[in-house]
């Protein structure tokens, strides 16, 4: 248990941890305190569990209110859910298996982490789908009351794996997690299907004291949740604790630990801990706002952007229309329509969902109105991996149109950073009058992290004025409104709202002629509006790319979206190894940074990561006749670091 | 028939801006060309918007047409009001957005048999069971015209058209039963060239809150002429069309007159020749019957081959909460229980920490 690492390597996050297991203790002097029950306390620089059980056993309600307690106590924390597409698999077998891993430390960290120092297993289908994951001298807290013969034959363990000796390198705390919940609230007269779903509180007791993480927050949580039925709150309550004062008394478990809150990680502020899919909807709300326009979202349900709408659709009070369209069409349709009567109109989707709405997203090219597109990327192609994690969407949003249909595209890097990214996107389209690509993935959309709240008055100002009269004169003198007649410094085309008087006007998808916006089939009209819609894309103003490249290395690594944290981590580590390596992320995929190219060309080897087959890396050859070289993983899942690390390590000794 | 008076009155006619001065027809004609087919019955129709649009006497600027594609789908280029011509089949869901948006505008879309039936077929059910307040022209040809002449969803069984050589092997559509039975409130139709019941109709339709669907058989002269002849030609029309009035007998016939009645035996409707006897059996039309059933019975009167029994007139129109009013009102309601949003507090949430320096 006791940690084995360097301090050198330490000081770089994730440095060095994945081949033992075993919990690690920080910088500063190790363990052996004494807590107020005399049991070992050792302090640790971070630890990463895993909650893994059946789908119905709530395993990702019990991360969630266990990264609820970190976040509230101070930790940096990174967090991976990972459940199956099916709502109920059957029961106790390895597709339902659902988890959750959350990472906290006392100092910044940037990934959920790639394998953990706990696991919780509440089954043995649990146990199986997760212990290849599971590094060696690392922690195994089991419900011993499910591995009975059935359910252990069912995943295909012939002899158990608690007595065979095949968990020998581990270490095991055997917890016969469903009798003692039912023990615990027996006094409550609960059918026993009905106390035994608190199981998973009792196990969230435990590791709350394994972890000393506060527990108010989770009591005050299912007296809420359970308001309507308080003795299920109460019986709820009852389970926690007694796994809380489980953990206390038994000698099983000897030692507790401590995690210091992360303080020093963090800029001054006020946090709060937020996934990327909540980020993301306040994100929208604030654009709205920002831009003194109502929010209105069409959107079709379609995992994993449902959030998004279900979220939106409660906050009426800020103006936001939300419309459950009858399929996707209608609901880019109608965020389109409401674009066009003043709205900001919003659409929220995945990649299948994206293919059907390709042809309104073309629409809205040639209408040149306000519009952004939202898509959580997800395992593809056709429906794929709903609930996994993919950044193959890249070149659909860049390319699914027929015609020349330029759409900028937009990606945040972490959790926290959609709601920044949605504020971005909202600029875009509103600035320049154009559909606009938000691409999120799996992997931020349900992952969380602490987010510094941003003062509301340093937001930016997105406000955007209609067209209010004639903005042409003809040469008779006459004032005229042409409602296709471009602003010269962003090509922006005015936004005439119906209502607004004089300005009655009509657009379509046929080929308009420039100025008047009449039908036009005029060949060099059509030649001139096609390269003056490409020159409107190309010419959005986009930040200069960062390039964080401190000891002049020969070799960068650039990435886009949500890989940033594992390639940041990949990053460290090598650095800490004393290995340089130059590191740039792209937030705007369309238009590219101006200086890309020249950043491009300053070194050597340029390696790009991606969850996809080489997406980016093919947009960098074709653009920037660059070497670019592709590093993939397609596994539904994000990278880990220490992989990353290894082939960025190959790439620059090849 | 509503008179201007009872427009006025409408509930949500009153959120849209009313016209300074007087209006007249010219006022609704826009600066572009029309491009259809000389002979084309969408000439017909369009006049006749132009022609009743100065008569709801509101703001030109709070007018809005969105169309789909195909021939009928130009129809918003042609109107001096907003306009959008979308893509094909989508205008039901475009215009949703904009009148859940903007309840200050009043709505139209135009779409062809082709647009709404068969590539939108989705979006126009889903449009009439909400009540959105759309009024939708469906010019119904029973032909594609734009694309040159194929069968279209209404299209007679085994019509040979170019890509049914041998005849066409799907049954039609009847448009109105299909609204009927997708929860729309109001359903009419009409005709392109008979302009006096084509504006009554749209009068009704603009009178009415919520969806409006109206169907009008408009003549295409190069891929489907004289398709509705038996509707137009005086003498067969006697003996053809069922017009329907609320609250008037179900009466027509030039000879021998005929009338519908309920068939006791099956419940249905049924055509006979009216006599003294049987005379006070003939069923009285109410458009505003609570139950669909009866005008799903009368739109079914009508033979999809020789159009015989075509019942044209409102069969339909009730009052039912309107979609864009619903959420509106929840929008109130919100702000009524919670106040006025206020981002600083929802991004701070509940649940905060604070780092020190």
């Amino acid at each position: 248990m006791t940690s084995q690492v360097s301090s050198a390597a330490e000081k770089a996050d994730e440095a060095n941890d994945a081949v033992l297991g075993g919990q690690r203790a920080p910088l500063s002097g190790t363990t052996g305190t004494t807590g107020g029950d005399g049991k070992e306390v050792r302090r640790l620089d971070r630890v990463i569990i895993r909650f893994a059980g059946d789908s119905g056993d709530g395993m990702q309600l019990t991360g969630d209110r266990f990264t609820s307690e970190t976040a509230s106590f101070g930790n940096d924390l990174s967090t991976l859910p990972n459940f199956p597409a099916e709502i109920r698999a059957p029961a106790g077998t390895l597709p339902g298996v659902s988890s959750f891993q959350l990472h906290f430390a006392d100092h910044d960290i940037l990934t959920p982490g790639d394998a953990p120092n706990v696991l919780v297993a509440m089954n043995p289908a649990a146990l199986k789908a997760n212990i290849d994951d599971v590094p060696r001298g690392a922690e195994i807290i089991v419900n011993t009351d499910e591995f009975t013969k059935r359910p252990m034959a069912k995943v295909g363990y012939a002899t158990s794996p608690l007595e065979d000796g095949s968990l020998e390198a581990y270490n095991v705390h055997p917890v016969p997690l469903t009798t003692l919940t039912l023990e615990a609230l027996k006094e409550f007269g609960l059918p026993r299907k009905e106390a035994e779903r608190s199981k998973n509180m009792f196990a969230l007791g435990l590791l709350s004291w394994m972890y000393h993480r506060p527990t108010e927050g989770t009591e005050a949580f299912l007296r809420a949740k359970f308001a309507k039925k308080p003795e299920i709150a109460e019986a709820n309550v009852a389970a926690f604790r007694a796994g809380w004062n489980f953990g206390e008394t038994t000698e099983d478990f000897a030692v507790s630990y401590e995690v210091a809150p992360a303080s020093q990680a963090f800029p001054t502020g006020t946090y709060r801990n937020i996934s990327g899919n909540l980020a993301l909807s306040y994100g929208l709300i604030a654009a709205g706002q920002l831009a003194d326009l109502p929010l209105y979202l069409g959107s079709y349900p379609i995992t994993p952007a449902s959030d998004i709408l279900h979220e939106l659709s409660r906050h009426k009070n800020f103006g936001v229309r939300t419309f459950q369209a009858e399929d996707e069409i209608a609901g880019i349709g109608a965020a389109l329509g409401a674009a066009f009567g003043g709205a900001l109109g919003v659409t929220t989707t995945s990649g299948p969902g994206v293919a059907l709405k390709s042809e309104t997203i073309g629409l809205a090219v040639s209408l040149e109105l306000p519009l952004l597109i939202i898509d959580i990327q997800r395992g593809g192609p056709s429906t794929g991996l709903p609930t996994k994690t993919e950044q193959a969407d890249l070149l659909q949003a860049m390319y699914g149109r027929n015609g020349e249909a330029p759409v900028p595209i937009v990606a945040p890097q972490t959790p926290a950073d959609c709601f920044d990214a949605a504020i971005d996107a909202a600029r875009i389209a509103l600035t320049y009058r154009t559909p606009v690509f938000l691409l999120s993935d799996g992997y931020l959309a349900n992952g969380s992290e602490p987010w510094r709240i941003p003062e509301t008055d340093s937001l930016p100002d997105l406000k955007t004025p209609f067209a209010t009269g004639p903005n042409h004169t003809l040469a008779d003198g006459t004032e005229v409104f042409w409602p296709y007649k471009r602003d010269p410094q962003t090509l922006a085309r005015p936004w005439a709202v119906p209502g607004t008087a004089g300005l009655e006007h009509r657009i379509g998808g046929i080929e308009k002629q420039d100025g008047t916006g009449n039908i036009s089939y005029d060949p060099a009209n059509h030649d001139l509006m096609v390269r003056t819609r490409q020159a409107k894309i190309d010419g959005i103003e986009v930040p200069d790319l960062q390039v964080d490249d401190p000891a002049e290395a020969r070799t960068l690594v650039l990435g886009w979206g949500s890989t940033y944290g594992p390639i940041t981590a990949a990053v460290r580590r090598l650095r800490a190894a004393g290995q340089p390596i130059a590191q740039a992320h792209l937030r705007h995929l369309n238009p590219f940074p101006k200086n890309l190219g020249e950043v491009l060309k300053r070194y050597d080897k340029v390696v790009v990561p991606e969850m996809n087959l080489g997406q980016l890396a093919m947009l960098l050859r074709a653009k920037y006749l660059v070497d670019a070289h592709s590093y993939n993983q397609v596994n539904g899942m994000p990278f880990k670091a220490e992989q990353l690390a290894t082939a960025l390590k190959e790439a620059i000794d090849a | 028939m509503p008179d201007t008076d009872e427009l006025r009155h409408n509930e949500l006619l009153q959120l849209v801006p009313k016209a300074e001065a007087k209006q007249s027809m010219k006022d609704f004609k826009s600066d572009q060309e029309v491009r259809w087919c000389p002979g084309c019955g969408d000439y017909a129709v369009l006049a006749a918007v132009q022609g009743f649009m100065p008569e709801l006497g509101l703001a030109k600027e709070n007018i809005t047409f969105v169309s789909g594609i195909g021939c009928s789908s130009r129809f918003p280029y042609y109107m001096n009001t907003y306009g959008m011509h979308s893509i094909h089949g989508r205008a039901p869901s475009i215009a949703t957005g904009l009148a859940t948006s903007r309840r200050d505008l009043s709505v139209w879309v135009v779409t062809g048999d082709g647009d709404a039936l068969s590539i939108g077929g989705n979006h126009l059910i889903h449009a009439l069971r909400r009540n959105v307040n759309l009024k939708i022209l469906l010019f119904n040809n029973r032909i594609y015209g734009l694309t040159k002449g194929q069968y279209s969803p209404t299209s007679e069984l085994g019509k040979i058209t170019k890509s049914t050589p041998m005849g066409s092997l799907d049954a039609p559509f009847n448009p109105v039963s299909l609204a009927i039975g997708a929860e729309a409130t109001f359903v009419a139709r009409t005709v392109d060239s008979d302009r006096k019941h084509l504006t009554s109709v749209l009068r009704a339709a603009a009178e009415h809150s919520g969806t409006a669907l109206v169907e009008i058989y408009q003549n295409c002269n190069i891929f489907n002429d004289g398709a509705f002849e038996v509707l137009k030609d005086k003498e067969q029309a006697a003996e053809a069309v069922i017009r329907l009035e609320h609250g008037q007998p179900i009466l027509f016939g030039s000879q021998e007159p005929k009338g519908v009645v309920r068939d006791p035996a099956t419940g249905d409707l049924k055509v006979v020749a009216v006599t003294e006897e049987n005379r006070s059996q003939v069923l009285v039309h109410d458009a505003h019957a609570e139950s669909p059933t009866t005008a799903f019975a009368l739109s079914r009167l009508a033979d999809a081959d020789t159009l015989h029994h075509t019942p044209i007139g409102v069969l339909r129109s009730v009052e039912r909460p309107v979609y864009d009013t619903l959420m509106s009102d929840q929008l109130d309601a919100a702000l009524e229980r919670d106040g006025k949003g206020d981002l600083g507090s929802l991004l701070a949430g509940n649940d905060t920490w604070t780092v020190i320096g």
